[in-house]
């Protein structure tokens, strides 16, 4: 081992010219002291995380019968608002009408809901800007307006106007009976 | 410190201590007998009040951790119980509260004066750049302790402020996740925050002795701007700036007093009187008053990342003034030119302040519909955010090293004593103090 390190000029290596056995030592000594506060640090780090008992908490199942047509009901989920809004006709065919609108964010209006379930609009309601919770009804696009910085949705959480980057959040969810949903 | 020391030991006991731990040496050549220039005029009198601020925001926040209880479930209750039923809890929580605006207060005051005077230019930059790291941890100090009461105001800054955080690409969601130890601001959250605000101020303590010890090592600048050339340019630091500090911090008290005493909310959010809730978000979101020029730069640009990184590029432009002011001398009063530029950049940090309290599409003279511009009316906040922002940082980026190459500076008196001997107003009538040099 000593032999590889050393190279052709072992009397240049006293002088800290050329590696010798003793730099050898000296960066394997450093690298192996480095490795290990890394190790160490990583556990002050990583319990920063979100703890087991709070990963598990993490699905919820809600029952649809209890919103009417026209109406949205906020739930918590995973500590933010989850916005289960029952859409009306018009308001499916504004979202469907816009899909070739210019969108900053460019999704369709059936990508945004499950296979048959147009009337059923469930998204994560914080505004993907800096995640303030949106109301409904206002905004120029008649769907979420966020009173923070002026950001506004259309009727499928789609963002149309404002600072906020992206369209509002769908959670991984599933309909377990036509009746009810089970999100996360 | 600055090299040799006066100090003679008294007592038996001082030289005992003297040969062991020379604390008396190093508290006599700091405070008492340390060559302080003598024409230090009351904006010099800020780090003193500072220092109390300090001292104030440690002992009342000991105090209210004694009562507080940092569960999302009974944070909120614990402080109306601070309030209402712990003896002079009222009274501490006041303090403490109010202490952080008046910290800021102070904070700002020293900043603009080092600005003035050009305190961070050579051989003070390690001075001015630990001031700085000063003021980021005093910011994080505030913020966090803003979210513990636990009110509306608390939790949906907090949600806003750790999102910034998400605007950074790829790192962002994960940032966030970590800061927050959950998917959301909750209980996690509200701990890990009361642990560091406890931890936080000890860090700034920290910083300030290093702070000092730099200020010790270089002295202080003053308003002429010119170094210290002998000793009768300066005067012992006791008594002459220990009771002018000691007036000074006379005077500021009174006014955190009338704070404290008579309109203890004034400078506080009613929103934050209405327990934390997570699903409903108050109409209008603003910060503590002393974040709001930072608040009004990130409403400024319509790109979320940009916003942010404009927003701490605000900040980390501070850390780099001293290789960004080009010109080498000190002092704005021998810079005409360039201290009209400073004060209107006084004036755009207060524009900042007033118009990041504002809503964006606010009017700035009201009713006065003119056209759009771009993505908003030209006489909204957000417009008038834009250009005031835009000369905060053309002020650093641009007049500044610019103006040191281009302008023509007045003549800087040779030493500080001697624009007071040389002024015909130092020369009573008649008494000339050597005759010899009359004309």
């Amino acid at each position: 081992m000593a032999d590889s390190v050393t190279g052709a000029n072992p009397e240049h290596g006293e002088d800290g010219d050329d590696p010798s056995r003793r730099d050898f030592i000296h960066i394997a000594a450093g690298v192996a002291a480095l490795g290990a506060a890394a190790t160490v640090a990583w556990p002050f780090v990583d319990q920063m995380n979100p703890a087991g008992d709070t990963l598990a908490l993490a699905s919820v199942e809600f029952d649809l019968t209890k919103v009417q047509l026209g109406q949205s009901v906020t739930i918590k989920w995973r500590g933010k608002p989850l916005f289960i809004r029952h859409r009306t006709g018009a308001e499916i065919a504004s979202a469907i009408k816009d899909d070739k609108a210019a969108l900053r964010d460019p999704s369709t209006d059936e990508a945004r809901h499950k296979a048959g379930k147009a009337e059923w609009l469930v998204l994560i309601g914080t505004c993907t800007h800096l995640g303030c919770v949106p109301t409904f009804g206002g905004g120029d696009y008649g769907g979420w307006f966020c009173p923070c910085h002026g950001s506004h949705y259309d009727t499928s959480g789609r963002i149309r106007k404002g600072p906020a980057p992206t369209n509002l959040e769908v959670p991984d969810y599933a309909f377990l009976s036509d009746t009810v949903v089970k999100v996360g | 410190m600055s090299g040799h020391s006066n100090y003679v030991p008294k007592t038996g006991f001082e030289r005992w201590l003297d040969t062991r731990l020379p604390i008396a040496r190093l508290a006599y050549d700091s405070l008492v007998d340390f060559p302080t220039p003598k024409n230090l005029n009351y904006w010099y009198t800020f780090g003193g009040i500072l220092a109390l601020c300090l001292g104030i925001q440690l002992v009342s926040g000991i105090v209210l951790a004694m009562h507080y209880v940092p569960h999302v479930d009974h944070a909120f209750a614990s402080v109306e119980r601070i309030m209402r039923d712990v003896n002079y809890g009222w009274l501490v929580r006041y303090m403490h509260a109010n202490g952080a605006s008046m910290f800021f207060i102070a904070v700002y005051a020293h900043m603009f004066r080092g600005l003035y005077y050009g305190s961070y230019k050579a051989p003070r930059e390690l001075l001015w750049i630990l001031g700085c790291v000063i003021y980021l941890l005093m910011m994080a100090t505030a913020f966090m302790g803003y979210v513990l009461p636990w009110g509306q105001m608390s939790f949906h800054g907090a949600v806003v402020i750790t999102n910034l955080f998400g605007a950074l690409p790829l790192v962002g969601q994960s940032i966030t996740t970590w800061l927050w130890g959950g998917f959301a601001v909750d209980n996690s959250t509200l701990n890990r925050f009361f642990s560091l605000h406890y931890l936080m101020p000890f860090m700034i303590a920290g910083v300030v002795i290093l702070h000092i010890w730099a200020l010790h090592v270089t002295g202080n600048n003053n308003p002429t701007g010119v170094q210290v050339k002998s000793k009768a340019d300066t005067v012992p630091f006791h008594p002459y700036y220990t009771v002018k500090d000691g007036f000074a911090i006379s005077v500021f008290m009174l006014m955190f007093a009338a704070f404290v005493f008579f309109t203890p909310n004034a400078l506080g959010h009613p929103d934050n009187y209405v327990p934390a809730n997570p699903l409903v978000t108050p109409a209008h979101i603003v910060p503590e008053w002393y974040f709001l020029p930072f608040y009004a730069i990130l409403r400024a640009v319509p790109d979320k990342l940009m916003g942010v990184l404009l927003m701490f590029g605000a900040i980390a432009v501070l850390f780099v003034l001293p290789w960004l002011d080009t010109s080498r001398v000190r002092s704005m009063r021998y810079r005409p030119t360039t201290r009209m530029y400073f004060f209107i950049f006084v004036v755009a940090c207060l524009v900042l302040g007033f118009c990041g309290g504002r809503l964006p599409d606010e009017y700035v003279i009201p009713g006065l519909k003119t056209f759009q511009l771009l993505d908003a009316d030209l006489n909204s906040m957000v417009w008038l955010s834009r250009f005031a922002a835009a000369y905060y940082f053309g002020y650093f980026l641009i007049i500044l090293p610019v103006m040191g190459l281009t302008e023509n500076p007045l003549s800087q008196p040779k030493s500080i004593s001697e624009p007071v001997f040389s002024h015909s107003a130092a020369l009573p009538v008649g008494a000339a103090a050597s005759p010899e040099k009359r004309g």
